[in-house]
């Protein structure tokens, strides 16, 4: 208890203002465990990616078939026309075992959000867009405030707008079970009890290249996030994500 | 505030001890049913066990995906280099009629096969994708004796738990649990898509295990060693052992 109380006040010694309720604790802890893991993932996926920068559609996919594109980058093998005169150190032993130790964090880190955030009423509360806001008036006048990454008014220090709660769910319930599911399907184990999740894809290598897909979204999703966490104040925002609260008047950016 | 505090104290506390005593019990249990890995140890061990117990489970008798004819690639992609020492290369030029397959440890009768002997065993053929830890993968049609029918030739003593693949080319020896070795699909190849095994694909003589990455499929393979523990084959290497990803 001594610990959270203070926290709190050096939340409110850096904010210097008086303190909301933000997030709460379930959604401070998967949320940072969440970061941890997407960028080990992150870098062990691209690590793994470089032994074959060639990306196919269908069933099988290799040197000898044409390529739905190539990543224009060195890789770790000899055997991957590249264009560069030089070949990557092999380092897929560490990378795969990294990345199956993240998704297994990850994963159960989703459950334990997904689960919660149904009890706790934080998606109907949080999360889902109000009637009212689900409009093309109200949409595109807060898309063109993120396009022109206009920093937010002081009535979003408290809640999501409805594009940040769009965004939100399309990355919860969209792109994350889109990794789990192509990431078991690239797996011939998984597959030989479950074979209808790859040949609904069309083939090992379309599940590949969606996995690739789903993480550049993810990606997307993650540098439009930081950005839009430095416009609205980056300490402030942070510290939210952190103890919880936000100050009630935030003080500038950095 | 101290009741609230003190309960709190003493429920995370009963927690605790519940999960660590469970993960205990969890560990004994998975260990009597074979599902903890030869390679759980250090820091990816967690991930390596949880990834193991749970394809255990789920695909006790699950068949890789096999494909129509029609889907063999036309180019299969001999990945690798080819044994070039003179032993190999004299094998090869005699047509690999003095090739020898020993199998031995914790077999009842151990035996020397010659490719004749394994060619006169029932065949079995099967069409599946070979999927590379690189990312890329093509069909074909693999040829030869399942590997269960001549390890129960040699007979299988009950303390058996793995089968070592011993590959001409020395640095390549890796190894399979009993539920792989003894699957009706892990064969041991010695044709592709309708004739002998080509020496790129590893001929004369290659194991085949459809449920994991191409890198479980040893090749060039020469000798089988039937063991309890892999301490004295540091399974996997560099590679995780379990490879149905």
């Amino acid at each position: 208890m001594a610990d959270a109380a203070s926290v709190r006040s050096f939340a409110s010694a850096v904010s210097q203002t008086t303190s909301l309720p933000r997030h709460p604790a379930i959604v401070r802890i998967t949320h940072w465990i969440t970061t941890g893991c997407f960028l080990a993932l992150l870098v062990s996926g691209a690590e793994i990616v470089i032994s074959h920068p060639r990306f196919y559609w269908g069933e099988t996919g290799n040197v000898f078939t044409p390529a739905l594109f190539k990543l224009p980058i060195p890789a770790s093998r000899a055997s991957v026309p590249t264009g560069y005169g030089f070949v990557l150190p092999d380092q897929n032993g560490w990378s795969r075992d990294l990345h199956f130790e993240a998704a297994w964090i990850i994963v159960f880190t989703g459950l334990l959000y997904t689960i919660s955030g149904v009890v706790t009423r934080h998606f109907r509360r949080q999360l889902l867009p109000a009637d009212v806001d689900l409009n093309w008036a109200a949409l595109s006048r807060v898309l063109a405030d993120h396009m022109r990454i206009r920093r937010p008014g002081a009535a979003e220090a408290g809640s999501y707008n409805v594009l940040q709660r769009v965004t939100y769910l399309f990355v919860i319930f969209v792109l994350f079970p889109l990794m789990i599911w192509t990431g078991f399907a690239m797996s011939p184990a998984v597959v030989s009890a479950f074979p209808g999740i790859v040949t609904v894809l069309g083939g090992h290598q379309s599940a590949r290249t969606i996995h690739f897909f789903a993480s550049v979204f993810l990606v997307m999703f993650l540098v439009g996030h930081i950005v839009m966490v430095c416009r609205a104040g980056f300490k402030n925002r942070t510290l939210a994500m952190l103890t919880g609260r936000v100050a009630a008047t935030p003080k500038e950016g950095p | 505030m101290s009741s609230f505090s003190r309960r709190k104290l003493i429920t995370t506390a009963v927690a605790a001890t519940a999960g660590v005593s469970g993960l205990a019990a969890a560990a004994r249990i998975a260990e009597r049913y074979g599902l903890i890995p030869p390679d759980h140890g250090g820091i990816y061990g967690p991930g390596k066990v949880l990834t193991y117990a749970s394809h255990r489970l789920l695909t006790r008798d699950t068949f890789a995906r096999e494909f129509p004819r029609s889907q063999i690639s036309r180019r299969p992609v001999a990945n690798g280099e080819v044994p070039d020492d003179e032993d190999f290369k004299r094998l090869q030029s005699g047509a690999f009629a003095d090739w020898r397959l020993a199998v031995d440890g914790m077999v009842a009768r151990p035996e020397s096969f010659s490719l004749a002997q394994l060619w006169s065993y029932p065949s079995r053929s099967q069409i599946t994708q070979l999927i590379c830890e690189e990312g890329w993968s093509f069909i074909a049609e693999w040829i030869g004796v399942p590997l269960s029918h001549v390890l129960n030739v040699a007979g299988i003593l009950p303390q058996a738990r793995y089968v070592v693949s011993f590959s001409v080319q020395r640095d390549w020896v890796d190894s399979i649990d009993m539920a792989d070795a003894l699957h009706p699909q892990t064969l041991l190849t010695y044709g592709m898509n309708g004739s002998d095994l080509p020496v790129g694909h590893g001929g004369p003589l290659r194991l085949r295990v459809p449920r994991q990455l191409g890198y479980k499929s040893v090749k060039y393979i020469n000798r089988l060693t039937v063991t309890d523990s892999l301490k004295q084959f540091s399974p996997g290497g560099s590679y995780a052992w379990y490879a149905g990803i």
